[in-house]
């Protein structure tokens, strides 16, 4: 496989004064509560993981978890207390000002919750405006920028200010201007949470739109289980700085780490989230039905097809080659039953 | 005891009181005891004591100290004086080469440094000044008073005054638009034609040099206290008594370092304008949201970037009014700096308020208050102007404005050529409209004057008469009846009740610095009639702002009044009140409160707005009628904003009260002005500065330590 996009090694972020000898007398052992009684408060706890190139994890985690912190260390808006960043196998940590820089003009684009776009700038301004910091002429980088407005379709909105906008264009706004530098790596701090529920679906849909097209790296915050469900490849799940459990979306849901993933998973619908792969006996029996399904396949499309049959299933891949089977009594351990599996 | 341990406030409060009248009571006044007036001060007399610090001797009448303190400080206005001149003629000589003689002279290393900043504000200056009206000084700082001798046409003509009004115009109109463009036009056009023409262009390159290089010292030492903790540190005490200083006090020292004229007048106005554009940038700097400097990071701006294209631009609001604070006290500074001898409108103005000419003092401060208007829109507009990328424009469109003015200048200089035949022998009018030749109306007013003189003489007078005899003689007698230990204890014990012991430490200090200064009478009568002022205005301005809160357009409206009455200069203020007053504490007074009445007003409107709707919304639905909404929802809640109104008034009545000396009040402000002419004066107007600085101060303390807790009580921002 070829080198990963971003990876880190052992990163901790610890507030306060003391932090790094602190956190070099305690090996790497870093006890949030000790800490806190020396005036230190942890933000990210001993994070390794490595994301590859056009994934997108997903970090989730309540406020105060730590969450934000990891992904500015990771763009190095604040600096790591300890530990390894690797931004495309350069050492993130090593760069001086300058290579900085010049990573975030070229290779980073970042969407923030409050959209923090400049309030004195018009949308076609805001859009432009990494590409002009970067020197690029102020005619190149409008035309560039109403190229952007017209991915994210503000078109006729592009000499409005910021506060003539809702939310969710505002929003639309932050994230073609995100895009403008055409980044590789693509963080997004809780972007949709500010936003109504109605109008989050739709940039949710809007965003996996965009992103089939662009196939960036992405870093994803959120707060909201259902939106990393949605989005994700992979999820890390983060509590108290600390990852609890980074895996596929359906992993987590069938087989969370700890207790707290554990309360997460509880009210998700399964049959919502879980890909007929993920349930599928792979080793394949021989008394199967004539009902094939696809296998990845969401659970809810195809179960009322399934549970009319008294057979097992045949599940096929793309090539209509058989992988595995399922059977009626399956689906319905999952969708019902499978909160007592995991007690 | 029930009701005392119910209210423990009030029962403190009064307990504060009732000490403060027992110790008055106790504390006789001593039968030497009498108010001094004038240069009675400075006679030696046997009857005086006095002691040595220092090596500097003070004289000083010896009182009971429970009574008046000794003036334990009074060295300190002649070693700021002596350190002074030591610094400006002895201290690190140093070498320098001198052009004129060939050859190399020693000089005090201060002296020298003041002497090049005065010849760069001089030349400045005069650039601007010659641009506008001609002259020879410019071109003589490149080369030599021999070449212009040989060379006469290199002399700057001066632009004819069609050309100025028509640029101006042009520029508002580039800048905002029809509207402002026909303003400036308006205004240049009057004052062409009302022969204010010359000491108005001299105002303007005053204030052309002055406003700049005060926003960009502002900008640039608000944005350096914003990066480092120990820079904001070191400037806030600073920033704090200069807020409150008056700006009389200021122009002592400078006559000393930086002598008189022009030049002195900008670095004065720069020393007072600079504070509260440091304070508003910090402000604007410090309410920016964390995301938006991320968001300008991660879009791979450099520090240099970030600051210019992302910081400033977004605390533009704060910013903003810093500019418009720095044109106001640019504007209110060419007034009092006339007295050291800058030229231009406001020495017109004082010359005609000295000279009692009422009708002339309008028509200059007339023209000061439009120009400051026509620069504060101005600078607004341009502050919020806007780039077109997209209209597909022509060349013509493009540079129409260049072109249009390109077009005047011609026009302009055809015109006053023409005039040189049409005036033959005469002044050309198409050039300049001379001084004494436009229209005047002065005589008209002056008649006026004279008129509301004759006729309501009698009213005037009777009012004037009941008003000192019945009001201020009594109040001015109470206030120096006030033994110095007394008041100490209820300013004292007001910090404690309001801040707890740091306030009353701070408050004591200040306190004691005035007490301890040879002028605690004076501080007394300053603090007396700015209560005067104070009271009524707050009075009047709460009555006004809350009824015109009832309505929203008669809100935004007196919002706008106060904009524009905030834009004269202060000293504007005496002209109205001289013409039905004459020279009496009357005069001073009702100027104050004129002036003093626009913050409480605009302070007041501000803080019934800012109660949120959604309480508005949920008292109508308890069935609160509008007498009640306004006292149990509205005014509570408005009150700490109200309160920073209060502080306001405060300064803004300080600010006038010694501005009033000018008329003659026998306050500090007095002494201020008597320092201006003496040669010994530097360090006395200095310390009588920082005494009205502190009175001020003690206010402000108290205030805003109220005005904090009360908000966290009430849980507002």
């Amino acid at each position: 496989m070829s080198e990963p996009v971003i990876k880190c090694e052992a990163v901790y972020k610890i507030f306060g004064e003391n932090a790094k000898k602190m956190l070099q007398e305690s090996n790497g052992n870093v006890d949030a509560k000790t800490f806190q009684e020396n005036g230190c408060i942890v933000g990210v706890n001993n994070a390794s993981f490595e994301v590859s190139k056009g994934e997108m994890l997903v970090v989730m985690g309540l406020s105060g978890s730590g969450k934000s912190t990891l992904l500015r260390c990771i763009s190095r808006l604040t600096d790591a207390t300890g530990g390894k960043i690797f931004i495309e196998g350069q050492d993130l940590l090593q760069l001086n000002n300058k290579e900085l820089i010049e990573l975030r003009r070229n290779k980073m684009g970042m969407v923030f919750q409050s959209f923090a776009l400049l309030p004195h700038k018009t949308v076609v301004e805001n859009i432009a405006f990494p590409l002009q910091i970067k020197g690029i002429k102020t005619e190149d980088s409008i035309s560039k920028a109403m190229d952007m407005v017209k991915l994210v379709g503000l078109d006729g909105r592009e000499n409005y200010f910021p506060r003539e906008l809702s939310g969710g264009q505002q929003q639309r706004v932050g994230i073609a201007r995100s895009l403008a530098v055409e980044p590789d790596i693509w963080f997004l701090d809780e972007p949709f949470s500010a936003l109504d529920p109605l109008i989050r679906k739709e940039m949710q849909d809007e965003f996996l739109r965009l992103q089939d097209k662009l196939q960036k790296t992405i870093m994803f915050i959120t707060h909201d289980f259902d939106e990393a469900l949605k989005l994700a490849d992979r999820i890390a799940i983060m509590k108290d700085g600390i990852i609890e459990q980074l895996d596929s979306p359906a992993n987590i849901v069938l087989n969370p780490a700890t207790e707290y993933v554990r309360k997460f998973t509880e009210e998700v619908p399964r049959e919502k989230v879980l890909l007929i792969q993920d349930v599928m006996d792979p080793s394949t029996t021989d008394n199967l039905g004539d009902l094939k399904v696809l296998k990845d396949e969401i659970i809810e499309n195809v179960a009322e097809k399934i549970l009319t049959q008294e057979k097992a299933v045949a599940v096929i891949d793309n090539n209509n080659k058989i992988v595995g089977s399922i059977n009626p009594t399956k689906i319905i351990n999952t969708v019902f039953g499978g909160r007592k599996n995991s007690n | 005891m029930e009701f005392v341990k119910k209210y423990p406030k009030l029962f403190q409060w009064l307990f504060l009181l009732v000490v403060f009248f027992a110790l008055c009571f106790a504390i006789d006044v001593p039968e030497t005891y009498k108010f001094i007036r004038g240069q009675a001060e400075f006679v030696k007399d046997p009857n005086q004591s006095s002691f040595v610090f220092l090596g500097k001797e003070v004289r000083y009448y010896a009182f009971d100290v429970f009574w008046r303190l000794p003036p334990l400080l009074g060295w300190l206005p002649i070693w700021i004086n002596d350190s002074l001149f030591f610094l400006m003629n002895e201290w690190m000589p140093i070498e320098f080469w001198n052009e004129d003689t060939q050859e190399y002279r020693t000089r005090p290393l201060v002296l020298q440094i003041s002497r090049n900043l005065t010849a760069f504000m001089t030349f400045l200056i005069e650039l601007i000044r010659e641009i506008l009206l001609g002259g020879l000084e410019t071109i003589v700082a490149f080369t030599s008073w021999d070449w212009i001798d040989k060379n006469p046409w290199a002399e700057l003509p001066g632009l004819p005054w069609t050309i100025v009004a028509a640029g101006s115009s042009i520029l508002a109109y580039k800048l905002s638009g029809k509207g402002l463009a026909l303003f400036a036009g308006l205004v240049m056009v009057y004052i062409s034609i009302f022969g204010q023409w010359k000491p108005s262009m001299q105002t303007l390159s005053f204030i052309l040099v002055a406003a700049p290089l005060s926003f960009i010292f502002g900008l640039g030492l608000g944005v350096a206290a914003f990066k480092s903790k120990r820079i904001e540190k070191a400037l806030y005490p600073i920033l704090l008594v200069m807020q409150t200083m008056p700006q009389y006090a200021v122009l002592v020292p400078a006559l000393v370092l930086f002598g008189v004229g022009d030049h002195a007048a900008v670095i004065i106005t720069m020393v007072v304008a600079v504070p509260p554009m440091i304070l508003l940038t910090i402000l604007g700097l410090r309410a920016i949201p964390p995301e938006v400097i991320e968001a300008g990071r991660m879009s791979g701006c450099n520090n240099w970037q970030l600051m210019f294209k992302v910081l400033i631009p977004t605390a533009r609001r704060d910013i903003l009014i810093g500019v418009n604070q720095v044109i106001m006290v640019c504007f209110s500074m060419a007034v009092i700096s006339a007295f050291i001898g800058a030229k231009g409108l406001g020495f017109n103005l004082l010359l005609a308020l000295n000279q009692l000419n009422i009708g002339l003092a309008l028509e200059a401060g007339l023209c000061i208050s439009l120009i400051a208007i026509l620069l504060d829109k101005m600078s607004l507009a341009w502050a919020n102007k806007q780039t077109d990328y997209f209209g597909n424009l022509t060349f013509y469109q493009r540079n129409k404005n260049i072109l249009f003015f390109a077009a005047t200048v011609i026009i302009g200089i055809v015109l006053a050529y023409i005039g040189t035949f049409l005036f033959k022998g005469d002044y050309n009018y198409l050039f300049e409209v001379p001084h004494n030749k436009g229209i005047s109306t002065a005589d008209f007013w002056n008649k006026g004057v004279d008129w509301i003189f004759d006729t309501f003489f009698v009213y005037i007078k009777a009012f004037n008469t009941w008003l000192i005899q019945d009001v201020l003689q009594p109040m001015r007698a109470l206030y120096l009846r006030m033994p110095a230990v007394a008041t100490i204890v209820l300013v004292v014990g007001a910090g404690y009740l309001i801040g707890g012991i740091r306030s009353a430490l701070v408050v004591c200090g200040l306190t004691l610095f005035i007490a301890l200064s040879p002028w605690w009478d004076r501080a007394l009568v300053t603090a007396y009639m700015a209560t005067f002022g104070v009271v009524v205005s707050c009075i009047i301005g709460f009555t006004v702002g809350t009824l015109c809160f009832q309505n929203k357009h008669s809100a935004s409206f007196m919002l706008g009044v106060c904009d524009i009455f905030q834009t004269f200069p202060s000293f504007v203020y005496l002209i109205p009140v001289m013409m039905l007053f004459g020279i009496t504490d009357t005069s001073v007074l009702i100027a104050v409160i004129v002036y003093a009445t626009i913050p409480a007003t605009r302070y007041t409107i501000e803080g019934l707005r800012s109660v949120p709707a959604g309480l508005h919304d949920a008292a109508t639905m308890s069935g609160v009628n509008k007498f009640q909404r306004l006292t149990k929802i509205e005014f509570p809640l408005a009150f700490p904003h109200m309160m920073l109104g209060l502080n306001q008034t405060i300064v803004f009545a300080l600010f006038m009260v010694i501005i009033g000396a000018f008329i003659g009040t026998e306050d500090l402000g007095q002494y201020i002005l008597k320092a201006l002419s003496d040669k010994k004066g530097a360090g006395i107007g200095f310390t009588l500065g920082i005494c009205v600085a502190f009175i001020g101060l003690i206010f402000d303390n108290l205030i805003r330590t109220w005005v904090d807790k009360r908000k966290k009580h009430l849980g507002i921002d």
